[in-house]
């Protein structure tokens, strides 16, 4: 069976697969990453959302193999060892912008790398058009804009922190 | 999915050898179609060429009046290059309407060609900007190329190296997307350069991909969207189904090439 090799999260694992092995069969059944989920068959939906050297990936639409070599974050590495909430983290519980949270790590990893391909922000149409592929059952999406609206500005150093939410 | 082999070749001489010996091995470049198709146990090919580390089927470059765009270049690449932007805008502008942000990170100008889906994007682009598509054999004029849905004049186990782009005097692109596929539903790509006046639709047409001559003759009389308002398009020519008529979308592509002009200035 082939061997790949992928550094997830900073670590270094070698695993066997089958050539048909998808990313997020490795990530979830071998590696136990079960933070990355599977919503469709279809490629759709995005709650499979990874990093893969920097972009944003469905990673049920990649084959392990394919991966051999390169560098993964998933949703467990965003956070600091002591448990630190990345800002995307911070601000999605801030602005309540999950409600069953399937499709969650998947929007938070999109987000970040929309942040990071946009680094003088993003307007809240850009954000809308930025997230095409990740759906969300549940929260109507409008809270999920204001997040990331919110937690741009935080990660590209507009604000000292996150903006608090206003109570409504 | 099936099982399959796995190869990952260096060179297209490498990759060109190894689909040679396997009639039933499929080349992969982004994936974005093969392995949704695959998954669905659409296909099943014996192996699987992973084109992906073949240097030089990548990157962009401007050569005279031309670009010359390397098949693994990602839509995402192509919304962004400097070259792209400068050189066809319209070009960058509808690469980065494919599908979203990740089929974009990943989908390729060589696989989204070679598959030619009637409602992809860029067929219609090199259709109206007169490309041609080079392969490890020959090259071959986009009005060749395309060969009617999920058709191309490609044989079993060549492929797509780079395609080639006449740079316009100006081009435009509008397509009405399907609220919930988000692909095409009629999409229309005006160009005016040295070739004269084209036009391409996708999503449409019941054959695929196609030019519409009608609308072409009368751009080139009077570049304006009122000239292509008069034109009136065969709904028996075009596809329906349960997403709209074979008449909405006979309408729909007047409007769409009224948009394209204007997209054009
Ligand atoms: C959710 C979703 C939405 C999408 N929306 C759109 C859209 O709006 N518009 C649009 O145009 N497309 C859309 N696509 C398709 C996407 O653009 C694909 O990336 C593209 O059609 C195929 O490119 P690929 O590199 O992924 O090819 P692959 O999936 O790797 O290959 C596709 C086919 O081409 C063959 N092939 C690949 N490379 C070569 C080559 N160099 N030479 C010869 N044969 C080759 C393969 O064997 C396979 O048969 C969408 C896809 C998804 C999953
Ligand atoms: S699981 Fe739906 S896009 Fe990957
Ligand atoms: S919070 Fe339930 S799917 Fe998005």
């Amino acid at each position: 069976m082939p061997q790949v090799t992928l550094t997830v999260n900073d670590t270094k694992h070698t695993v066997e697969v089958e050539a048909r092995t998808l990313l997020v069969e490795t990530l979830r059944e071998q590696l136990r990453l079960t933070g990355t989920h599977v919503g469709c068959d279809t490629s759709q939906c995005g709650a499979c959302v990874v990093h893969m050297g920097g972009d944003s990936v469905k990673s049920c639409t990649i084959l392990s193999v394919q991966c051999d070599g390169s560098d993964i974050t998933t949703i467990e590495g965003l956070a600091a060892a002591d448990g630190t909430l990345h800002p995307m983290q911070e601000a999605f519980r801030e602005y309540h912008a999950l409600q069953c949270g399937f499709c969650t790590p998947g929007m938070v990893m999109s987000a970040i790398d929309l942040v990071n391909k946009h680094p003088d922000g993003m307007s809240e149409k850009e954000i809308r058009e930025g997230l095409e592929g990740n759906l969300c059952r549940c929260t109507g999406y409008h809270n999920i804009v204001k997040a990331i609206a919110a937690a741009q500005d935080v990660m590209q150093g507009r604000v000292p922190e996150l903006v608090r939410a206003a109570a409504e | 999915m099936y099982d399959f082999a796995y190869h990952k070749p260096a060179s297209v001489a490498d990759a060109v050898k190894i689909l040679a010996s396997d009639p039933e091995a499929r080349p992969i470049s982004g994936g974005m179609t093969l392995l949704p198709a695959l998954k669905l146990r659409l296909n099943k090919p014996t192996a699987v060429v992973d084109l992906s580390g073949i240097a030089e089927l990548r990157g962009v470059k401007r050569e005279g009046d031309k670009l010359v765009i390397g098949a693994l270049t990602r839509h995402f690449e192509v919304a962004t290059s400097a070259e792209v932007k400068a050189a066809i805008p319209a070009l960058a502008a509808m690469a980065n309407t494919i599908g979203d942000t990740q089929v974009r990170n990943r989908g390729t100008m060589g696989g989204s060609v070679a598959n030619n889906d009637p409602s992809a994007d860029y067929p219609a682009a090199l259709l109206a900007l007169g490309a041609t598509i080079q392969t490890d054999k020959r090259t071959v004029p986009a009005d060749e190329f395309f060969n009617g849905m999920f058709t191309t004049v490609l044989e079993v186990g060549e492929l797509v190296t780079a395609i080639h782009i006449p740079i316009p005097e100006k081009a435009g692109y509008a397509k009405m997307r399907n609220p919930a596929s988000r692909y095409s539903m009629a999409g229309v790509f005006v160009a005016k350069g040295a070739a004269g006046v084209r036009v391409a639709v996708n999503g449409a047409g019941a054959n695929g991909v196609f030019r519409e001559k009608a609308m072409e003759a009368a751009l080139a009389a009077n570049w304006s969207p009122d000239a292509v308002a008069a034109v009136k398009v065969d709904a028996g020519l075009m596809n329906g189904d349960i997403h709209g008529s074979a008449e909405y979308r006979a309408h729909l592509v007047t409007v769409m090439a009224k948009r394209a002009v204007v997209d054009a200035g």
